[in-house]
């Protein structure tokens, strides 16, 4: 699994970070998402997809996902 | 339905957790509805899940300003500022200055800084359950719990006294309500707030310290950067109102929901991990979320291949569109474990709730507490005989009597 975030659509709502946050945070100086783990490990995975499914900005993809 | 039967906002409903019966309908057979508001003017109403999500995040749709003439919610002389759009907060609402200030302000609010102010809000809670429980049975949990919770949580966020709560509330209330006061006295309402809040922000420029007001006063004495005073104030009260009607409703609502059918509390009192998504279906499946959220058109748009003109009031129903079976499997039915559930009651896109973060963790705080607290908790009334608040702009029920 491959997670790619799109800073720019990003609109800072945080929930990417409350579901998933060791694969997600958000920067201190303006609370956009950045990616703490690319690849998460299998047993991040149901998180890091829940993640991208809710994102009110639809600023997180997933590649490679079975 | 479109030519013959024109509906008027807000739609009835029997019980005041269910949804009314024409959001299906509309989703159904007019997604693009023609609908009159309590000023008597028409907008566009629209319930399916899709254009509501994707009419949120398109730029063409901007929020409504007094010289735009949008379509008004509230008749002459009656309703808030924020009903009325006439005495709008002095903050940027569009493009590039919109998505400057809410990085300024948003960065407060990331789900680190939220979490980390878990521990504050559970004590919170856990005083004011046993306020209750001493005050005796059956309890109001809107006005002992609800109300009280969120209030205490965004003064100590913006740096504002909690003992003056009950001047906040009445503000809050005659910001948001569009039925309940003349238009004379909201505007009084909003005068004093304003003089407040102008003089919170002058006390914090002298005595800063780790609230967000002290934090943007700091980062706006570099060059050119941060917020000027207009919008430090508009920032300031902005806040104060959305941190206070809405969680304070939805607390109320949420926990009538849970015990409306009480397998769902115990479900939840049997696996308590739950809790996460059990909210945030809390927040999909409540029908009462208020009027909708009102969007102009500054273009022609193309919506379900019907044409909107430019200069179209469009009410985007978020709680019709968190039903719409399209995306949500069993969407009439509370699934505590739903996961995703992409919900639009934060709205999306660039104008998507900033304090959603703030929200979820009061929420889910508040039914932690209460499930480890009150076990035995359950609701004093029928579920039918709970009254929905007066006023459109955010729905909540009156009172929520509850033993234990």
């Amino acid at each position: 699994m491959k997670v790619n975030v799109d800073q720019g659509r990003c609109c800072g709502a945080g929930q990417c970070v409350l579901i998933a946050p060791e694969v997600f945070d958000q920067r201190d100086e303006d609370g956009i998402v950045t990616l703490v783990e690319p690849s998460p490990a299998e047993g991040l995975q149901a998180a890091a997809r829940e993640a991208a499914a809710v994102c009110p900005a639809s600023a997180i993809t997933i590649d490679g996902d079975q | 339905m479109r030519e013959n039967d024109l509906l008027r906002l807000p739609l009835p409903t029997d019980n005041p957790l269910e949804p009314p019966v024409e959001w299906e309908q509309l989703r159904g057979r007019c997604p693009v509805a023609t609908v009159e508001l309590p000023s008597g003017d028409q907008a566009t109403y629209l319930t399916r899940y899709d254009h509501v999500k994707a009419l949120l995040a398109d730029p063409r749709f901007t929020r409504p300003t007094a010289e735009d003439g949008a379509a008004r919610i509230a008749p002459e002389g009656a309703g808030g500022p924020a009903a009325d759009g006439t005495t709008t907060l002095a903050l940027p609402d569009r493009g590039e200055p919109h998505l400057r200030w809410r990085r300024q302000v948003g960065k407060y609010f990331t789900a680190k800084r939220m979490t980390a102010l878990r521990p504050r809000m559970a004590r919170i809670a856990e005083d004011l359950v046993d306020d209750m429980v001493r005050s005796g049975q059956p309890a109001d949990l809107k006005a002992g719990l609800g109300f009280p919770l969120p209030v205490h949580v965004i003064c100590h966020i913006l740096g504002v006294p909690a003992v003056d709560r009950n001047r906040f509330s009445h503000w809050s209330d005659a910001f948001l309500n569009v039925s309940r006061y003349t238009g004379d006295q909201t505007g009084s309402a909003y005068a004093e707030f304003a003089e407040y809040m102008s003089a919170h922000i002058a006390a914090t420029r002298a005595a800063p310290g780790d609230d967000l007001i002290s934090m943007v006063i700091r980062e706006s004495e570099g060059e050119g950067q941060g917020l000027t005073d207009d919008e430090l104030l508009g920032t300031a009260m902005g806040l104060l109102v959305a941190g206070h009607e809405t969680t304070a409703n939805m607390i109320g609502k949420m926990v009538a929901m849970l015990l409306a059918d009480r397998t769902r509390w115990e479900r939840l009192l049997a696996d308590p991990a739950l809790v996460r998504t059990a909210v945030d279906e809390a927040l999909r499946f409540d029908a009462n979320l208020g009027f909708g959220i009102r969007r102009y058109l500054t273009e022609d748009v193309e919506v379900d291949g019907e044409l909107l003109p430019s200069g179209t009031t469009v009410v985007c129903s978020m709680p019709a569109a968190n039903r719409d079976e399209r995306v949500f499997a069993d969407a009439d039915d509370m699934v505590l474990s739903r996961s995703p559930n992409p919900h639009l009651t934060f709205g999306a896109g660039p104008h998507a709730c900033l304090g959603q973060s703030l929200a979820r963790t009061e929420l889910q705080v508040t039914l932690e507490v209460l499930l480890r607290k009150l076990p035995t908790l359950q609701l004093d009334v029928p579920v039918d005989e709970l009254k929905r608040v007066e006023g459109l702009l955010v729905g909540g029920l009156r009172t929520v009597p509850v033993r234990w």
